[in-house]
This record gives C-alpha cells, structure tokens and sequence, in this order.
C-alpha cells in the first residue's frame, strides 16, 4: 500500500512537519525512503494549491534540507481529491500510486493534552473533531461519564490511527492556543506490537475457536456491581462459549 | 618579453576590439545566466509559469521535464528507483551537454558562477596568494565520496550542502541562510584558494566535465600562429592547464581543447587581440586566421597573401 508520510523535525521550541509521501519499502521508514527519493526540486511545492508545502531550509531539519514539509498548525494539507502535489513529483518521491488520499499516511494525530483539551474539561468544543476531512472514522468523540460533576459526559476526541491521514486540520483548528491535538510522525505517535503478541480475542474469531484444544474459559472479572459474581445483575458473560462448558 | 607583458590582462584586447568586442562572450554568459534564472524567478515573482522547479528538477511549459543527472545518480544508489520523468529529464540533460561541452553548465547556467567570477575578480584585484591548490581531480573524488555515502546512507547526500540547489532554491523559494553557505563560497575562493571551488571541489562540476568528454561543441586555438605569448588567455582561463596542449601544440597536433575541463566560457576568444581562438567543433583540425576558415571557400585567392601577412609580421 502507498503511503504519505510526514516526519518531525524538532528542534528546540520548533515543530515542524516534513510532508514524506513515500513507499513504504521493506526494512526502512517512509523517511529514510523519501529522503534517498526527494531531488527537492520543489515541484510538488508549486503546485499545491493551498500552499501548505514549503521546502525546509539549510540547518532546520538535517538531512531533509530542502525537502517538503508543512507546519499544519499554519497551513494544513486540505487532502485534494486530484493530490496535485503527489502529481507533480517527476521522481516518484511522493507515491504515483496514492490515487485515494484517504490513504493518505503523512503522520497521525495525537491528543497530546487532555489536561488542557476542553472536551476532556467536560465542555464540548468538539472543533478537532468537526472539521475532519475524515470524520467518525479518523477521529470519534467517546462518551464517558464526567466523574467530576457526576452528572455529565465527556466527549474525548479519539483519533484511529489507521484511518487518521495526518493531514493536520485538528491541529490548525485547535482553539487552545497551543493545539492540544498534533500531528505526528508515526514513528513517534505510535507503539510497535511484538511480533509473538497474539490477541486472544482476534484469534479466537479467525480461528474459529480457540487456538488451543480443552482451553478452560475462567469468569473474567470486571467492574461494576457485584463484579465478581456472575449471578449478579452487571456481571459478565463471555461472548463465546466454549463448546461444552458448563459453566 | 617587452613591457606588454605587463600590461592589465586584457587590455590589448580592449584596444583592438573596443571593450564590447573585448567581453562579447563574458556578456552573453551573463545574460545566459540570468536568462536561466529568470525563466524559474518569474513564475513564482510575477505568475509567468515558463519553467516550474529548481535547477534539481524542473518542468518547462508543463511537459519538458529536466533533471540534475547527478542528484538522480545519488537517489538511485541510495535505493529509490526514480519514476520515469526523473528518468527522461536526466536524460535529456545528459545529451544535452554530452553535445554542448559539459562545462557549459558552469559557465552559462550555473548560478554559482557569478559568485565564484566575482571571487576571483576581488582575488585579482587585491593581489591575494593563490592559496591551497587541491589537485584537479580531488572534485572527482569529492564526486565519488558523495555517491557513495549517499549509497551508504540512504540519502542524497551532496545535496545537504550542495550550494548551486541551496542558492537556486533560496531565490526561488526565499533566500534565508542559504546566502551564508554562498558568503562562504566567495571567502573560499578569495581567501583560501583561487578559483578553489569550481577547478578544485565542485563534484557537479566534476560529473559535467564527464558528460562532457566527447562532447562536439570545443574550442579550437586555430589561429595559434598567430600567438604573442601575452599569457592573456591563461590569466583569464578558469582552467588554464587545458590550453597548452592546443596552444602550444607542435605542428600536426590538433589545435582543439579537447579537455573536458573547458567551461565553453569564451573568454580565451575575447581577451585574445590576436583572435587566436574561436568556438568550433570537435572534428575541426583546421590550423589558420579564423578569417581565412572562414572566407578559404569563398574567396581562395584572397587568403594566401593573408597568411603571407601574418609571417611578415611575426618575422
Ligand atoms: S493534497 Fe493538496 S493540499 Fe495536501 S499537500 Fe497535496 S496539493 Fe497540498
Ligand atoms: S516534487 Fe517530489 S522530488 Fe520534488 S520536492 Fe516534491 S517530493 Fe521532492
Ligand atoms: S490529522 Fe486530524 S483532521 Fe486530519 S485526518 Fe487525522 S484526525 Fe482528521
Ligand atoms: S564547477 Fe560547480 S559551482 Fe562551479 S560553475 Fe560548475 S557546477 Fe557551478
Ligand atoms: S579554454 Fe577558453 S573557453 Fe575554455 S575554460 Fe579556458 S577561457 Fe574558457
């Protein structure tokens, strides 16, 4: 699959995005893929339409001097359906073969305050969320209750990462003064599952029934009233019954 | 070796061309210059949209494309397979000065040339040491070292520091630091080393003088008999080895530069006052006044009693 990538470059007080539309090859980053790829011709610069990309400068991100980037904060990607930049770029550094920009991977956006995001606040700004390209499937708000007043929810802005195409518009529309929501790369937003981490619930439906043979089903606990009687009102009972199981 | 020796370098030239004639090619390599740089300013200055990119890559009227071969040889060994536009763009820019003399980027196209002419003017004018002196080659190894971190880095690595896209990209895009990496350049060359950066350690300039090899485009010091040994031409040359052997060839040597070192800057033809040299191709072997190639055809009867003039005169 084709991916648009964004990198960071922090330095000091500075954040800003490198748009790394790029391959995702094997055994390398998208990065370290555009940067073997990007000519910097600027291209790709030229013609976006709402001039989000600019070319970094000599010194502002090391090995990306003169690549594209942009600072979603100022200029966000407004994810054109025709993705002129990806158009114009004669070296295949950004991939010809990104035509949905849903698809899209420039980064993903992280909720990097909820001490300071108002929806977590318990109000509903809600802003981030609105004006998603991809909304209720980049980004949900997820009701819970607002133990502080007792009486209300919170919605909190959750971005997917899987459907989140960095585009940045949540972290241009922030209303705080400093977003509460960023882009970042992917690398930095998000963990890496182990290869020999199987989750028991995914497997159980691909397979069908439990990987292993005379598995014993015990009661999972929860909380709730009465969590660990089952006989109670509010307990649990598991999904799947294991064929036979008495219990 | 008379006082004309001592003359200021050129100044013979002057006399006898007026100082148009004197800086004919020296002129039409600067508006070659700004021609250059014009086509990609008035796009983003005005919205005149002729040529879009850098001197890295770019697309003219929106079909040419062009691509800089060395950056593309860099993103090729560093693992990214360019797409077919890259690929084409190289290509044309590659036959293109496989024909024209490689070099002639340098001198009519690059716009580190300007900066380097200067350095080398202000050099001259204040009497300044030559400075180190690297070998000619070390900008080919310099090549060669940037390929190969690029292969072992994954990125295109001369272009972290590569001034010519540094500077043609600032005044493009916006100039910012990038005029602090070109004040280093002109320090360079007037400070530690003559003509340091184009003769010595541009690898881009290295990767031109290979394409440029066998390229049909040269100059030819045809009218090499005709030389007074003013050392003119050397003074002025940027790369002044390559006019010996055609210069001072022996009878029955070709009177061609056939260095790919030559820039096909022409100002060995300006600053002659003998019109020793002039722009030619490379299958021309022809030894006489450019006057006499030229009108030999027309008017046969006329250029023995020129060529008799000449011996008269350096008798
Ligand atoms: S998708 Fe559109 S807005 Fe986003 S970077 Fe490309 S051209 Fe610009
Ligand atoms: S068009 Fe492609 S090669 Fe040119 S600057 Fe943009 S990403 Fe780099
Ligand atoms: S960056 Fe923000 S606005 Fe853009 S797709 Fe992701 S969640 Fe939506
Ligand atoms: S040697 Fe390099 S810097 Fe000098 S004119 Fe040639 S390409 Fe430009
Ligand atoms: S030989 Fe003449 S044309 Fe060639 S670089 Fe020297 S001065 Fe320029």
């Amino acid at each position: 699959m084709c991916l648009c990538r964004i990198g960071t470059g922090v330095s000091g007080a500075r954040c800003s995005r490198l748009a790394r539309h790029s391959h995702q090859a094997t055994g390398r980053t998208g990065e370290e893929d555009f940067l073997s790829a990007c000519i910097r011709c600027g291209l790709c610069v030229r013609d976006c339409p709402y001039d989000t990309l600019k070319l970094a400068e000599l010194g502002e991100d090391g090995p990306a001097t003169g690549t594209p980037y942009f600072t979603a904060r100022d200029i966000p990607c407004e994810m054109c359906d025709d993705i002129p930049c990806v158009a114009a770029c004669p070296t295949g550094a950004l991939d010809p073969s990104l035509t949905n920009i849903d698809d899209a991977d420039m980064g993903v956006a992280v909720l990097v305050d909820q001490e300071n995001c108002l929806n977590f606040l318990g109000l509903r700004c809600d802003v981030c969320y609105r004006v998603c390209p991809v909304i209720d499937e980049a980004i949900t708000l997820e009701t819970s209750h607002n133990t502080r007043s007792g009486h209300h929810a919170i919605f909190a802005p959750t971005v997917h990462a899987d459907r989140c195409t960095g585009c940045g518009k949540c972290e241009q529309s922030c209303v705080l003064p400093e977003a509460a929501i960023k882009v970042l790369p992917t690398h930095l937003a998000r963990a890496e599952s182990a290869d020999h981490y199987r989750r028991g619930w995914e497997e159980k439906e691909a397979n069908d029934g439990p990987l292993v043979d005379g598995i014993i089903d015990l009661p999972d606990r929860l909380p709730g009233p009465g969590t660990d009687n089952l006989a109670t009102p509010g307990g649990f009972e598991p999904t799947y019954k294991l064929p036979g199981a008495t219990q | 070796m008379s006082a004309r020796t001592h003359l200021p370098v050129g100044q013979e030239a002057i006399a006898i061309k007026g100082w148009i004639g004197a800086h004919r090619f020296l002129l039409l390599r600067r508006a070659s210059q700004l021609f250059f740089l014009a086509l990609f300013l008035v796009g983003p200055w005005f919205g005149i949209w002729i040529v879009e990119g850098t001197l890295a890559g770019s697309r003219t009227l929106d079909i040419l494309p062009l691509t800089d071969p060395f950056v593309l040889v860099q993103s090729m060994v560093a693992g990214h397979w360019p797409a077919l536009t890259a690929l084409i763009g190289a290509a044309i820019v590659v036959v293109a000065y496989a024909v024209l003399g490689g070099r002639t980027y340098c001198s009519w196209v690059c716009p580190i040339n300007p900066v380097t002419d200067a350095a080398h003017w202000l050099h001259v004018k204040l009497g300044l040491p030559k400075g180190w002196q690297p070998k000619r080659n070390t900008r080919l190894w310099i090549a060669l070292a940037a390929i190969l971190a690029s292969a072992l880095t994954g990125t295109i690595a001369w272009e972290l520091i590569n001034p010519i896209t540094i500077l043609h990209r600032g005044l493009i895009f916006g100039l910012g630091f990038s005029l602090a990496l070109i004040g280093l350049i002109f320090l360079f060359d007037l400070l530690l080393s003559r003509q340091g950066w184009c003769g010595h350690v541009c690898p881009v300039g290295a990767i031109y003088g290979l394409i440029g090899t066998k390229s049909v485009v040269r100059i030819s010091a045809a009218n090499r008999t005709a030389c007074d040994d003013c050392m003119d031409c050397y003074a002025v040359c940027p790369e002044n080895q390559v006019i010996s052997p055609a210069l001072k060839g022996k009878d029955g040597t070709s009177p061609l530069i056939l260095s790919p070192d030559c820039t096909n800057c022409g100002r060995c033809i300006d600053v002659c006052a003998q019109d020793v040299f002039h722009f030619t191709h490379r299958f021309d072997n022809r030894i006489g006044a450019l006057a006499d190639l030229s009108s030999a055809a027309t008017i046969g009867a006329a250029s023995p009693d020129n060529g008799s003039t000449h011996h008269a005169e350096i008798n």
